[in-house]
């Protein structure tokens, strides 16, 4: 699951839904904070989940809460500056200790790509997607970042190439090649579909599910708009934009 | 560790007995299963050739067919047993199918109109039920169909197939990657591997090879030489074999038309034709007894028209409609979803002014409300409405045309149907209940009480059959 951004309803949405599909074990690819109300409450659920073995990785919204300035437009200030308010010393520590990769057996953990994950760059195509395989040197790398979902599989010669996956459909992917899943945004989908979207991967079948879940977005956007957020927020998460 | 697949080696347990096929890009062998693993069907092993310096195109088909083959159903693709991965040894084993290959009786050919039209249908019923899995095949040719003792065609070789929702492992492929030359369709030569009207072009050149004992196209040896299908079109059958009658020339030559759009839609349609000669309607590609330009004008103009005036007929029947459409909301899961929605998107694009009510039934709250949101009835409600207001919002219906109701109820079916008294409601649309249902809820039920006590037609919506049984 990644790029929560603040959004608890999204995220007890999907949680539950892992659960009921088996899921055995949780993986947060960054991006708790920033553009949704909740942001103390998902970052405490992040921390009690990674308390029980879940693996973390930092996201760009995670870090800039340790930094004043930084590099985003003035709706994500404005809501990077409200979570900066409502967060604990506690919390912001956690954020801050979290690492920016994390490889465990065959499968990488990251934010935005294995390549040079600090610079924050996006898997914006084929060539960007070979380049985060290479960097991982392992089969299987799931990132988030870019909010869509996407599942990139490496040619026998090497070439990545991009596949839009159909939400609920379970596709087999063998280790034989190299597999890149980008696994969609939790709280702030952008493809003009509210619901929630995040990755099941069945490591024995080897078989990856992309999965959205509808859930209230509405009462997140309105609490969005209840806190003095700027309006483009609450609506991109009612609509999905 | 890879092994070497022969004569009497054992890979995984299975027993690799004599190779009863050798080919250019593998071999087939029958295997003997583990013991406790005996599938109940005699099973072959087959064995893709992957040696150093071959080209990566057998891998890719390989996995690609070991994606695919698991997934297929029913009496038209051989079984699916076992799978070896590519990085150790790599094999599939799956039923050994009985009868004949295709291309004994394409040696034989030209065959009786009777025998071809017989044997045609029989492929466009196996093509049908592939595409009915979301899968086009795109390397159909004599030698990857196996014709049953009692009649029924048997695809082979998913090596080059194409699975509408598994990354296409074979896309942007530089070399050529389609099918066998002589019956490769025209989008396949463009790089499209998308399109299941290609395998219907595949089906015709079978057709046309059946009836006359020629290719319509050809066996062409470049890529030049295989372009000429882009525009042309082939010699007409009845130049060929006058004993081919102008119905079934009519088939062959709608299968082969360079445009997709212009060739028949869906390989069952074939199949419909096919046993149904009297049905077909002819154009002027049943008279053609040459290739001329002339005919091929009349074709494209009566065809026009036809279009033209199956839009005008269509009904008017007395004033918008109000059309209630019952959506499951407690199974979000459930496959009869996806026809309801397409069912209603049709019925809903009929008319453009009729109002569409989606109706979610739900049970009623559990005794003593808990301390979670989701637990209240209000909670509830708004649940089951966000998930309704998903559901429907794919037919991206006007908020005008749309109303959205949960009600909470014990019995559905007095539910529904006092709603569709109350509001005039002049169609009903709902899922059809399962042969066995265990864990559904008011679906079942509902339906059947449903449609014997509206007070308006009621359109039952089934998931279509896919499991047919196997005849032995």
């Amino acid at each position: 699951m990644s790029d929560i951004h603040a959004n608890v309803e999204a995220l007890e949405a999907c949680l539950r839904h892992a659960s009921e599909r088996g899921a055995a074990r949780y993986a947060f690819l960054g991006d708790f904070v920033g553009y949704g109300a909740d942001a103390s409450k998902v970052v405490d659920i992040i921390a009690s989940r990674a308390a029980e073995g879940a693996i973390v990785v930092r996201g760009n919204h995670d870090e800039a809460i340790a930094s004043e300035h930084s590099y985003f437009n003035d709706a994500a200030q404005a809501a990077l500056d409200w979570a900066r308010s409502t967060l604990s010393v506690e919390q912001k520590r956690f954020l801050a200790s979290l690492p920016m990769i994390v490889r465990e057996g065959d499968i990488c953990y990251v934010h935005a790509t294995a390549a040079a994950p600090e610079r924050w760059d996006y898997i914006d195509s084929a060539p960007a997607a070979g380049r985060c395989v290479d960097a991982a040197q392992v089969p299987y790398t799931f990132c988030g970042h870019l909010h869509d979902q996407v599942l990139y599989f490496e040619r026998s010669r090497g070439r990545m190439s991009e596949f839009r996956p159909a939400a609920g459909t379970v596709i087999p992917v063998r280790g034989s090649r190299r597999w890149l899943g980008i696994v969609g945004s939790v709280g702030q989908p952008r493809d003009r579909s509210p619901a929630a979207a995040y990755t099941l991967f069945d490591s024995d079948r080897k078989e990856v599910t992309f999965c959205r879940v509808v859930y209230d977005a509405k009462a997140a956007a309105d609490k969005i708009r209840k806190c003095g957020l700027p309006e483009s927020l609450a609506f991109r998460v009612e609509l999905g934009i | 560790m890879r092994e070497r697949i022969e004569e009497g080696a054992v890979i995984d347990g299975y027993r690799v007995g004599a190779c009863i096929h050798g080919g250019g890009t593998g071999s087939i062998y029958q295997v003997t299963p583990p013991s406790g693993h005996d599938p109940g069907f005699p099973i072959v092993m087959k064995a893709p050739l992957l040696g150093r310096g071959e080209s990566s195109v057998g891998i890719d088909s390989f996995e690609m067919e070991q994606m695919i083959l698991p997934t297929l159903i029913g009496p038209h693709v051989p079984r699916y047993v076992a799978s070896g991965d590519v990085t150790a040894t790599p094999y599939i084993v799956m039923e050994q199918i009985e009868g004949r290959s295709l291309a004994e009786f394409v040696a034989r050919a030209p065959l009786e109109p009777d025998e071809v039209a017989s044997i045609g249908a029989a492929l466009a019923d196996a093509v049908h039920s592939l595409h009915r899995q979301d899968v086009v095949h795109l390397d159909l040719k004599p030698e990857n169909f196996m014709i049953r003792p009692g009649g029924e065609a048997v695809v082979l070789d998913f090596g080059f197939a194409r699975h509408a929702r598994y990354p296409d492992l074979l896309a942007e492929v530089e070399e050529f990657a389609a099918g066998s030359a002589a019956y490769v369709s025209p989008e396949q030569l463009r790089n499209d591997r998308s399109d299941l009207r290609s395998d219907l072009f595949a089906l015709g050149v079978l057709i046309y090879e059946l009836a006359t004992g020629r290719l319509p196209f050809g066996r062409p040896q470049t890529m030049s030489g295989m372009r000429d299908r882009l525009w042309r079109v082939p010699p007409p059958p009845r130049a060929i074999n006058d004993r081919v009658p102008g119905w079934l020339q009519e088939i062959v030559l709608r299968c082969l038309d360079p445009n997709p759009a212009q060739r028949y839609q869906s390989a069952a349609h074939i199949a419909l034709d096919l046993r149904n000669p009297e049905n077909v309607a002819l154009s002027a590609h049943a008279e053609r007894s040459r290739a001329d330009g002339f005919a091929r004008h009349v074709t494209n103009w009566w065809r026009a028209r036809s279009r033209g005036a199956m839009r005008e007929a269509r009904s008017e029947a007395g004033g918008p409609m109000v059309i209630l459409v019952a959506v499951d909301t407690e199974h979000p899961d459930d496959e009869r979803h996806s026809p309801l929605r397409s069912a209603t998107a049709q019925i809903a694009s009929l008319d453009p002014e009729s109002r569409i009510m989606f109706v979610s039934v739900i049970r009623s709250a559990p005794i003593g409300e808990g301390p979670n949101e989701m637990d209240t009835t209000a909670g509830r409600h708004l649940e089951h409405k966000a998930r309704l207001r998903h559901w429907a919002a794919p037919l991206k219906l006007p908020a005008s045309r749309v109303s959205l109701h949960t009600v909470e109820a014990v019995n559905a079916a007095d539910t529904l149907l006092n709603l569709a008294r109350a509001n005039h409601v002049g169609l009903i649309v709902l899922g059809a209940p399962g042969p066995s249902e265990k864990r559904l809820g008011w679906w079942r039920s509902a339906a059947s009480s449903v449609t014997a006590n509206a007070p308006c037609s009621v359109h039952v919506v089934r998931v279509p059959e896919r499991v047919a049984s196997i005849p032995r």
